[in-house]
């Protein structure tokens, strides 16, 4: 059977990593996300793993860019500021297609910002990961269990595409505890006949690397990045949907936030007003379906997010600006409240009756 | 007694001017895996800057590192595959100024890994700006009027830095301007190698070496820097050795 085990977001995420297989954790303290790190330095040792405190966020990065080289499932951990240190790893892990998992358990920002719970690295994560023509895979969990689950999933996705994987959470996930289930078996891991781990005289030599001098190779490096990319999009984007079926209103949120407006929704149905939830699990690929879709039905879109409105522009391409989408945020580490949400609802709902 | 090419090295042509070092120190190093017999067990890091093509030189399995990374990158590699040697290939800009951090903190964790290290006191690839090893009142196009330490500071020694550290083993400064100096350099390399196999810890040797193209200097006028500007600044000799005893177990 299953173990059942109550466990702080930050942990679960760590112990699900283990179990995926992860072999090398490499990290540096930084509030909200510490718990990783303290609870690899526990575990890591017991497994025959790999832990390592280094000396910054970009030693981590390129320590994870070394492992993944050597074919390892690597991961390494922080928190928005440390992930604009990362910033340049992430770039070479993307230009040598390598698999890993980034993990931001986002804090307020910019500059040195707070250590309250944000979700202002949308467009880091999604837009920006680093210089040059690249993404992320970047998946966004709303649950202690979603934490545990899209570890897993981010290292098989990153092994599936040979591209780094991002878990974007933030501090209220990182620090909340709720049950959560670990599987019993995992996928096997793919061979890796690319990765620098020594040939034995039984191949040619393999080369991990991001340069190419040549302007014709590199936009043809770039081109085959990109259409892969494109399988990426048609296969791999994920959300969910919550009373959408009837919605006339489609309230959108990810990660933490997606909990406080599932209850505003709740309470606006209550209500008598038709409002549904898409919560994306996937923030690059975007899951655009399920925002088309709910076009039948929607009369706007609204965002919700803890940031100054990121997302909003994902979502006014997702329905060709088809229909207003409004934003509502709280941001510097403020939270919004389900009550906050409700009066938008009501706002959006007394407009679109008149229309 | 045949002179050939080193099985390490790969039968390509190599992208470095006449009289440039690297060429010299990549035969070196090839010689030294050829002898221990490990290409197909060694895995290297090569950096920003001239060597940064050195992954289509070397016949074992190659990684490029971004710039001044290559310590942090070959630490992933080796704590994944402790039994594959991991070497790193760097030069002055790389190692000694971005690339601080990484040097001094694998150095101190005894990473057990081998850093082959190119002194030649100026940024080859970018075209010849002042490097942390370049010396008081050396021209660069960054300090046109000569390096002025009141207001670029001083080189940074870099044998003798990562000496004062615990985790080093193995720290030798060498130089490849004559014959004599190059069989010394590639016994320094050897020990470095042997003393990652013995696993006692962080090796580096230190080549001083030319660049003639930056320098606006020929090969020969070159070496002769080397041999009367550079040594007497960069004392060759071995800075730390703890293989006989215990290894980095200070």
């Amino acid at each position: 059977m299953e173990e059942r085990m109550l466990m702080k977001g930050n942990e679960a995420l760590a112990e699900a990593a283990i179990r995926a297989g992860c072999k090398c954790y490499f990290g540096y303290p930084i509030t909200p996300q510490t718990e990783i790190a303290a609870y690899m330095s526990k575990r890591m040792p017991k497994v025959g793993g790999v832990f390592i405190q280094a000396e910054s966020e970009i030693a981590a990065i390129n320590m994870v860019y070394g492992a993944a080289s050597a074919g390892v499932r690597a991961m390494t951990s922080s928190s928005s500021p440390g992930i604009s240190l990362k910033s340049e790893g992430i770039s070479y892990l993307a230009g040598a297609d390598l698999p890993c998992v980034i993990v931001n358990v986002e804090r307020g920002g910019p500059g040195l910002g707070g250590i309250q719970p944000s979700q202002s690295d949308y467009y880091l994560a999604t837009k920006a990961g680093g210089h040059g023509d690249f993404s992320l895979l970047v998946f966004a969990p709303s649950t202690v269990q979603e934490m545990a689950d899209l570890a897993v999933k981010a290292f098989d996705t990153a092994d599936k595409y040979r591209m780094p994987a991002m878990i974007l959470a933030d501090g209220l996930l990182g620090q909340m505890m709720e049950p959560v289930r670990f599987p019993e078996s995992y996928a096997p891991q793919p061979e890796k006949p690319w990765a620098c781990s020594g040939h034995a005289n039984k191949r040619e030599h393999n080369i991990v690397n991001s340069l190419y001098l040549v302007p014709e190779e590199l936009e043809k490096s770039n081109i085959a990045r990109f259409e892969r990319y494109e399988t990426v999009k048609r296969e791999e984007a994920l959300s969910e949907n919550y009373l959408t079926d009837d919605a006339q209103i489609i309230v959108t949120a990810f990660g933490a936030t997606a909990r406080i407006v599932r209850s505003a929704v709740n309470m606006a149905r209550a209500e008598g007003i038709k409002a549904g939830l898409i919560r994306p699990v996937t923030l690059w690929p975007f899951p655009v379906k399920a925002y088309r879709d709910a076009l039948s039905t929607a009369k706007a879109y609204l965002s919700v997010e803890m940031n100054m409105g990121q997302m909003v522009n994902d979502v006014k391409l997702a329905i060709d600006c088809k229909r207003p989408v409004h934003f509502f945020g709280r941001t510097g580490g403020m939270v919004p409240t389900p009550a906050e949400v409700l009066a938008q609802l009501r706002a959006i709902n007394e407009q679109t009756g008149k229309d | 007694m045949l002179y050939t090419r080193p099985q390490a090295l790969c039968d390509v042509p190599m992208h470095f001017c006449p009289g440039c070092s690297h060429g010299i120190v990549h035969r070196l190093v090839a010689e030294v895996i050829d002898e221990m017999g490990i290409v197909g067990n060694t895995v290297g890091v090569c950096p920003v800057g001239c060597a940064v093509m050195s992954y289509d030189y070397f016949a074992c399995d190659m990684i490029e590192a971004a710039h001044g990374r290559a310590p942090a990158v070959a630490t992933g590699v080796k704590r994944s595959l402790p039994d594959r040697f991991v070497f790193t290939y760097q030069g002055d800009g790389d190692l000694a100024a971005i690339g601080t951090a990484e040097t001094v903190h694998s150095a101190t964790r005894g990473e057990n890994i081998t850093v082959i290290f190119i002194n030649n006191t100026i940024y080859g690839m970018t075209g010849g700006q002042m490097a942390p090893t370049t010396l008081p009142g050396q021209v660069t196009q960054t300090t046109p009027y000569g390096r002025d330490p009141k207001v670029a500071g001083y080189p940074v020694r870099v044998c003798e830095m990562v000496s004062t550290l615990t985790g080093t083993a193995y720290a030798e400064r060498v130089a490849v301007d004559s014959p004599q100096h190059i069989r010394a350099a590639k016994k320094a390399i050897r020990k470095a190698f042997d003393t990652q196999a013995a696993g006692k810890g962080f090796s580096i040797v230190e080549i001083l070496s030319t660049c003639p193209t930056n320098w606006g200097m020929t090969p020969t006028q070159a070496v002769e820097r080397v041999r009367n500007e550079m040594i007497p600044y960069y004392p060759l000799g071995v800075y730390k050795d703890t293989t006989e005893v215990s290894g980095n177990d200070q």
